[in-house]
This record gives structure tokens, sequence and C-alpha cells, in this order.
């Protein structure tokens, strides 16, 4: 029976690969709805929209690793999970029994009301917008979060003329402090590109995005990344208990034993925030696989790695280490103008955050920093002459 | 196409064709060569694609980038004078008989 993993993205993959790393010798079946075999995400939207890295590249694994390392990878969807009986049904009608069931679901796109967007999150829809990019001129991007931006960076790199559409009064209003909005908006301005915030899309036409009665944007390609809703039902439908993400204890379990959630569908306890958290990042995915691996194989400990993320967008390479979220006060360390920059983020006097901007030292200590729940104060992250890492002894 | 060979901490060999313009760690990656994890996909995020260059090579090589010099001080096998990631060595008609170490442990 062994395990059988729902989802083939980072999360899954690494599920089995862990698993077979920490020795477990049963079957691994591991369940994936996309036609490739695994893949990374994250330079769909960077280099790849650039044509600087193909399919194979993102392969997470050559398809000989599944073979060698017996996993049975199966191309179908999931459609319910019966737990009584421990089994699977896929949609073709075909069951598969399990003795461990990892959930690794993962999120799809939130979708405007209006169609005429594309949306990127597969490689297949990452080599459709590819493919159009390259005979596009206009190109309106809706949504500046991560995913918008990096698209808007890319189309730009490409020579198109691309407008940013943002809803709210900042960039990535979600998740960074407004210094670092200000200094992304500033960047994409000085490379041309047109960002437009407050901004609400009424409708999309062949040719046209419109956003007033006056005001349209033309637009031979609209893409849209305004969020994404995590793929609960499974769970929900099988009466595990679901909130923003299937949820799950410090172990990463669901109140049946038998099974895990990990990844971008999952809400877990966090050291590092006040409520469940539900985070979308190939960090969280891997490290959340990693962590049920060892629970599968008898090694159980709790989930406590410090998230990190990363975007770039032309040549700016952002690392984030910690959870922003309820930050009370912010400081800079570095000057924004020199290009190279970090922001410290307090909660309540404590070090909960850090955005480095080109400083990948800072934010390689920051992680050491924030894991360790170190003292550092505003006076001493914003002090260029002290050194971050004597903090750490 | 350059051949690299990657030998492991216990001694054993493996030599690949990597073609031009692809990592040394997705040559490991694609060929199935052990000892290199590359957990975040070769985006200089993790370190557990380091590497200990043969000296006699270093010169062939571009030198490392601020982010890589960052993250190999946190690589889990101790940093030497020849340790790159892997991620980091784009292949050129010059690696051909690139000899790289893998490291005891990359995690």
């Amino acid at each position: 029976m062994g395990v059988v993993i729902i989802g083939g993205g980072q999360g899954g993959f690494q599920a089995a690969a862990s698993l077979r790393a920490e020795g477990y010798e049963e079957p691994i079946t591991l369940i994936g709805d996309e036609p490739q075999i695994p893949y990374q995400r994250p330079p769909l939207s960077k280099g790849f929209l650039l044509g600087k890295q193909e399919q194979r590249h993102a392969e997470l694994r050559p398809s000989a690793f599944y073979d060698a390392q017996r996993i049975t990878l199966v191309t179908a969807r999931a459609a319910a999970i019966d737990r009584a009986s421990r089994r699977v049904k896929l949609d073709s009608g075909e069951h598969l029994e399990y003795h461990t069931l990892v959930l690794a679901t993962g999120a799809r796109n939130r979708s405007l009301a209006h169609a005429g967007a594309f949306y990127l999150r597969t490689l297949t829809e990452a080599t459709e917008i590819r493919q159009r990019l390259t005979a596009a001129q206009d190109v309106v991007v809706i949504g500046g979060g991560f995913i918008g931006l990096e698209v808007a960076a890319a189309a730009r790199t490409l020579n198109k003329q691309v407008t940013v559409i943002e809803g709210q009064s900042r960039l990535m209003a979600r998740v960074v402090a407004p210094v670092v909005s200000e200094y992304f908006r500033s960047q994409h301005e000085a490379k041309g590109v047109d960002v437009l915030l407050n901004a609400t899309v009424l409708g999309i036409d062949e040719r046209e995005v419109i956003l007033g009665e006056r005001t349209r944007r033309p637009a031979d390609l609209v893409i849209a990344g305004i969020g994404v809703v995590p793929n609960v039902e499974l769970a929900r439908d099988a009466g595990l208990p679901v909130g923003n993400g299937i949820t799950v204890d410090e172990y990463l379990q669901t109140p049946d034993p038998r099974i895990f959630a990990i990844g971008d569908c999952a809400e877990s306890p966090s050291m590092f925030a006040e409520a469940l958290c539900r985070l979308e990042s190939v960090q969280n995915a891997v490290d959340q696989a990693a962590c049920v691996a060892k629970a599968i194989v008898g090694r159980r400990t709790p989930y406590t790695s410090v998230p990190w993320f990363w975007t770039d967008q032309y040549d700016i390479h952002m690392q984030m280490a910690g959870l922003p979220m309820g930050f009370d006060q912010v400081v800079t360390r570095g000057n924004p103008e020199t290009r190279k920059f970090s922001v410290f983020y307090y909660r309540a006097g404590k070090l909960c955050a850090v955005d480095s901007i080109n400083r990948p030292a800072d934010h390689l200590t920051a992680r050491k920093l924030i894991g360790a729940q170190t003292m550092l104060s505003p006076d001493q992250a914003k002090d260029e002459s002290f050194d971050l890492k004597t903090a750490l002894t | 196409m350059p051949k690299i060979t990657y030998i492991s901490h216990t001694g054993t060999s493996r030599t690949v064709d990597v073609p031009v313009g692809d990592t040394v760690m997705e040559g490991a990656v694609q060929n199935g060569v052990d000892g290199i994890v590359a957990e975040c996909g070769g985006n200089c995020q993790c370190a557990t694609c380091h590497v200990y260059v043969e000296e006699k090579f270093l010169p062939r090589l571009k030198p490392m980038a601020e982010d890589e010099d960052a993250m190999l001080e946190t690589a889990a096998s101790p940093r030497k004078s020849n340790s790159r990631l892997s991620c980091q060595l784009h292949v050129t008609p010059e690696f051909d008989g690139l000899v790289v170490h893998t490291p005891p442990t990359q995690q």
C-alpha cells in the first residue's frame, strides 16, 4: 500500500524524494494532473518567459529518476478520498489504496470576473504566454504582486509596452513595507513600465483593457496575477477541517493520523506568525515535505523552518526571510539609491522579517537571526557599522 | 559536448556529457549523479549543490558573485578555497574535462 501523494508539484515531488532519501522502502505513488513530469514553477515567470530556460531545465529530475527510485507517477485527477477504506478514487474510476496519504494539492489561480486574460501557474500556461508574448506589442498585467511584476519585468525586457494595473495603493501591499513597494514602483517606471495604482479593471475588449470611461489601455496580451485559492475540496469533502487551507497541526498532520497536508494547500501553526498560516513558496513546500517524510519513517518533529522567499525582477534580486504580517515598525539598512538595502520588520519590538534587495549576506544572516529568535534592536539593524553576524554569537 | 567528472566523497566517479549553457548542477541532476541535491532548483538559494573544483580547473571558471559567496558560507560541508555552487557554473567548451568532487553531505 505505502504512501500515496496527491499533487505532483514541488511539495509532492519532494515528499516522494525525501521518503526514499530517508530509507522508506514501501511503494510510493505520486498523483499529478499535469501532463509533464514534476517541474519547478519559479522559473516560469522569470527565465522561462525570457527564453533563457527550456522545459528540461525546469524539470526537477529526469524521468529516469522515478524508475530508479521506485516512485510511480500517475497522471490523473484525484476525485475523492475514502478515509474508511483508505482509498483515493481517481477520475478514471480507478482506486489507489494507501497506508499514509500526503495532500500536496497546491493552489489554483484566482480568476477575474472578466474573460480575456491569461493566467500563469503551469508549464502549459507559461508556454502559451511565452508564445503570445513574441507577437504582442502592448502587454497589460493585472495585479501588482510577485507574479504580475515578474511577468511585467520579463515583458519589458523583451521590449514590450507594459502596463501594470494594481487595485491597492501600492505594489505587493500584502507582503512588503511601503519603502519596498515604492522602490519596486520606481524601478519598473525607470524601465518604462506604466504602473497604475488604485485602479480597477471594468472590462477587457479584444484589443484593450477598460479602466474607466476615458481610461483605456491598448492590450494585445492581458495577463492576470491576482492571487490563488488553495485546493482544499478533496480534504473538505472527506470531512477534514479546512480554513484558509487544509488545517494541520505542528506535525503537518490532519486529525486523521494517516493524512498529512503540505505546501500551498495547507495551513499550519507557525512559531513565526500569530495565527495559522498558509504559505505559497518553494521553501515551505520543500521543508514541509521533508518534515512529513521524516514523520512517516518514525522520526517525527514539529515543523519549525524559517520561511524564506525570493523574487527576481530585472537585475533586482529580493530575498525575504521571516513573516512580516502585523509589523508595526520598519527600519532600513543601507540606502535604496545604491540599489542594495535591507528592510527589517518588527512586531511588538521583536524582529519578524527582513527583505534584502541585492544584499544576499544580510538575507542569510536574517534567516539565522529570525530562526534563533535573536534580539536585534532596530538601531543595530539600521547601523551599517554594526556587523549583523555579531548578534548571532 | 564537454565531459564533466563528478567524484563522490567515497571515491565513486561518474563522467557525463553536459551541454554548453547548462550548469554543472544540471549535468549531475539530469544524469542521476548522487551527491548534488539542488533543493532550490538552481537559484543560488540553498547551497545544496556545493562542489569542490579540482584546483587546476579553477582559472577556467568565472569568479563567483556576491550571492554565491554568501550562500557558500551556509553550506553543510566545510567551505574550502575551491568550493563553488555548481548551479552557478555555466558550462562552456573550456569546461571539457572538468573534475569536481561532491562533499560528504549537502544538508
